[in-house]
């Protein structure tokens, strides 16, 4: 990591517990000053816990957390320099849409005619203005949303927590906010920590990722690394699609590993710190990172029979049985040229890849 | 008072329009009967002559709204002067109602706070706590406070034997025996709309004010008060009313000198000395009264439902 970068918030040794159950446990991470950071993982792994607990709604049971290097876990939340995007919105009903946005501000001591005046700017960021008058139960989802977002950015906080803020608006609304909300952080230049369960949408928008299951970090990487290096089962299986093949890796030589699956099926791959020889350990491949063929090529190829072409729109997915193997799926792209590749069911066909398209799991 | 939906059309919405009307008649049946021809009856005997010994004599006059405001001196045929004396009552029952209110409130909102914060489980025990003294009839329960009140009674008693006083306080038989006995009486009535309104709020709120640097006192003020005010409101016109026109806390409670409305009314229609004419003309009064406070609920209600 650069020395220059500097770090907005530190999650030092941090540990949540309710009673007996351990919903953290000891995760350190820390992000960087003007960064669009995500956590990522399925309900119940923690993520939203740790933003909580950065927003100060929840104790730290062990551990620190650091603000600028400043200590802030004894902070009550409406001591902390950092705005939160509820994920339901949670704007008040009985205020307009402009007090709504101008209310952190009133409590940070600017004046009610600094507070509107600010808010009215926030307002246009969002592209609101209009609606400034009204109430928020007046205003669709996705302008609720964007007022949420307006009201946490006015008063200049210094990271921007998110909690799932996309999840209620349907699919259209989402991408285009998704879009929107990047732009907004590159604008302010605010640190965003964004909190999701969708990993098409973390790997959208993120700089990093942060890949959390059962109160554990899995990974911690930029989008392109967690999608293409993924360190082990579940990051491999839970962003995206994956074929997961058990491999036993007979030598290593080179940083290449040599392995074979089921049926003799030998393949070669990048070797990986913590996997040795004699392992028995997964290996993951993309689909669209296998090419179909009618015949071997000279680099890895699996031998297999077609059973299921599956039409899917932007691609065509081939599921086959590889010979005396596992099953494997390829996603060819619907392309002219793709198309030319497809093999019919029944048929016999070839699974080509290229060494560093597989990627050996640590666990 | 949320109308009906009547948007007509399909023969099985006009199906249940009918049923609905059939549904409403036993409810109107009631209200008829027991509301509306008792009020008549009260409007046609305020405005005729009393007979003494009670009753009334079917000649129509004004003397009973005559008799509430002025005075005519000893035989009735002085030049009328504004009195004050029925204007007082009713004054220090609105003060007194207003303050056993005020208390309720006071008391009422933080209760009710509490039980609506509680996990979803332990919710109804609480509630259930609260209206437990409602199984007592509230003329014994209102005897037991002037027991527990009086000079020599449990809580002076305790209080002496800790050394906090040096005397008995004298309680009973003042106005604020009257407050506690009322306010003690209708408490339940400000804790469960309450406990209504602060169940449905959304505590999301008021971790997005704390967000947003607020403290927790202006986030009460700020955010939760204006958020459960139909309940507070509900809780305060359903303590108001029946304590303006209470009897029992003041008679017991009160004593003679603190006399409320109710009593004054009471004692129209009891015994000898009564007025039936006078009593139904300081009903009406008190109605009015009660009247132009339920308007004002009123408005605020459909207001607040405008917002949300």
């Amino acid at each position: 990591m650069n020395d220059n970068v500097e770090i907005a918030v530190d999650v030092r040794d941090a540990i949540k517990r309710y009673g007996d159950f351990t919903a953290l446990q000891q995760i350190s991470l820390s992000i960087r000053d003007n960064e669009f950071f995500t956590l990522l993982g399925p309900s119940g792994c923690g993520k939203t816990t740790l933003l909580r607990m950065i927003a100060g709604f929840e104790d730290v049971t062990e551990g620190g957390i650091y603000l600028f290097g400043d200590e802030i876990k004894t902070l009550p939340p409406h001591k902390r320099p950092v705005n939160t995007v509820f994920q339901n919105y949670a704007l008040f009903p009985h205020m307009t849409v402009l007090e709504n946005v101008g209310f952190g501000l009133e409590m940070k001591g600017s004046s009610r005619k600094d507070a509107a005046k600010r808010a009215a700017e926030m307002l246009e960021l969002v592209q609101l203005s209009q609606f400034a008058k009204r109430k928020p139960a007046q205003l669709s989802g996705g302008q609720q949303q964007r007022v949420a977002l307006a009201r946490a950015l006015a008063p200049s906080p210094k990271v921007l927590l998110l909690d799932e803020p996309l999840s209620a608006l349907d699919l259209k609304l989402r991408k285009a906010m998704q879009i929107e909300l990047k732009h907004i952080q590159r604008e302010t230049g605010i640190t965003f920590i964004f909190v999701t369960h969708d990993q098409e949408e973390a790997l959208t928008m993120s700089d990093r990722i942060a890949v959390m299951s059962a109160g554990e970090l899995q990974q911690l990487g930029a989008p392109r690394d967690i999608y293409e290096l993924p360190r082990n089962m579940f990051v491999a299986d839970f962003i995206g699609d994956t074929n997961l093949l058990e491999v036993s890796v007979d030598k290593i030589e080179g940083g290449r590993a040599q392995c074979h699956i089921g049926g003799g099926h030998e393949l070669i791959c990048d070797a990986v710190d913590g996997v040795n020889v004699g392992a028995k350990v997964h290996l993951s491949v993309r689909p669209e990172r296998l090419v179909l063929s009618d015949q071997a090529s000279d680099g890895n190829s699996l031998k297999g029979t077609v059973t299921e072409n599956i039409y899917i729109g932007t691609d065509i997915s081939t599921m086959l049985d590889l010979e005396d193997g596992p099953k494997i799926t390829v996603r060819t792209s619907n392309t002219e040229r793709g198309n030319k590749r497809l093999i019919q069911p029944g048929s016999p066909a070839f699974v080509n890849m290229e060494a560093g398209a597989a990627r050996l799991l640590v666990d | 008072m949320a109308g009906g939906a009547a948007s007509g059309g399909s023969a099985a919405s006009d199906t249940y329009k009918q049923a609905r009307h059939w549904l409403l008649m036993p409810s109107w049946l009631v209200l008829g009967l027991f509301v509306f021809a008792p009020v008549c009856v009260m409007v046609i005997y305020s405005f005729l002559t009393k007979e003494f010994r009670g009753g009334v004599i079917w000649e129509p006059t004004l003397t009973a709204y005559d008799q509430f405001f002025f005075d005519r001196g000893l035989f009735g045929d002085s030049d009328p002067v504004l009195q004050w004396t029925y204007i007082g009552i009713f004054w220090r029952s609105i003060w007194q109602a207003g303050l056993a209110t005020i208390l309720s409130l006071v008391i009422g909102f933080p209760t009710a706070y509490f039980i609506a914060t509680r996990p979803a489980k332990t919710r109804a025990l609480w509630v259930f706590l609260v209206t437990i003294p409602y199984w007592v009839n509230l003329l014994i329960r209102t005897v037991s406070m002037k027991f527990l009140l009086r000079d020599e009674g449990p809580m002076n008693d305790a209080l002496l034997s800790v050394g906090l006083i040096g005397e008995p306080l004298q309680i009973v038989n003042t106005n604020l025996a009257v407050q506690l006995g009322l306010f003690y009486s209708y408490l339940p009535f400000m804790v469960l709309p309450i406990y209504a309104s602060v169940e449905r709020y959304n505590f999301a709120m008021s971790e997005a004010a704390a967000d947003l640097y607020a403290t927790k006192w202006t986030t009460l003020r700020r955010i939760v008060l204006p958020a459960v005010k139909p309940g507070v409101i509900a809780g305060c016109v359903l303590v108001f009313v029946p304590s303006l026109g209470a009897f029992l806390a003041p008679d017991l409670l009160g004593g003679a000198k603190n006399f409320m409305i109710g009593s004054l009314i009471e004692d129209q229609f009891k015994g000898n000395a009564g007025n039936w004419p006078f009593g139904a003309a300081a009903s009406m009064i008190l109605l009015s009264m009660v009247l132009v406070v339920l308007i004002l609920f009123a408005r605020q209600q459909r207001r607040a439902e405008a917002v949300t």
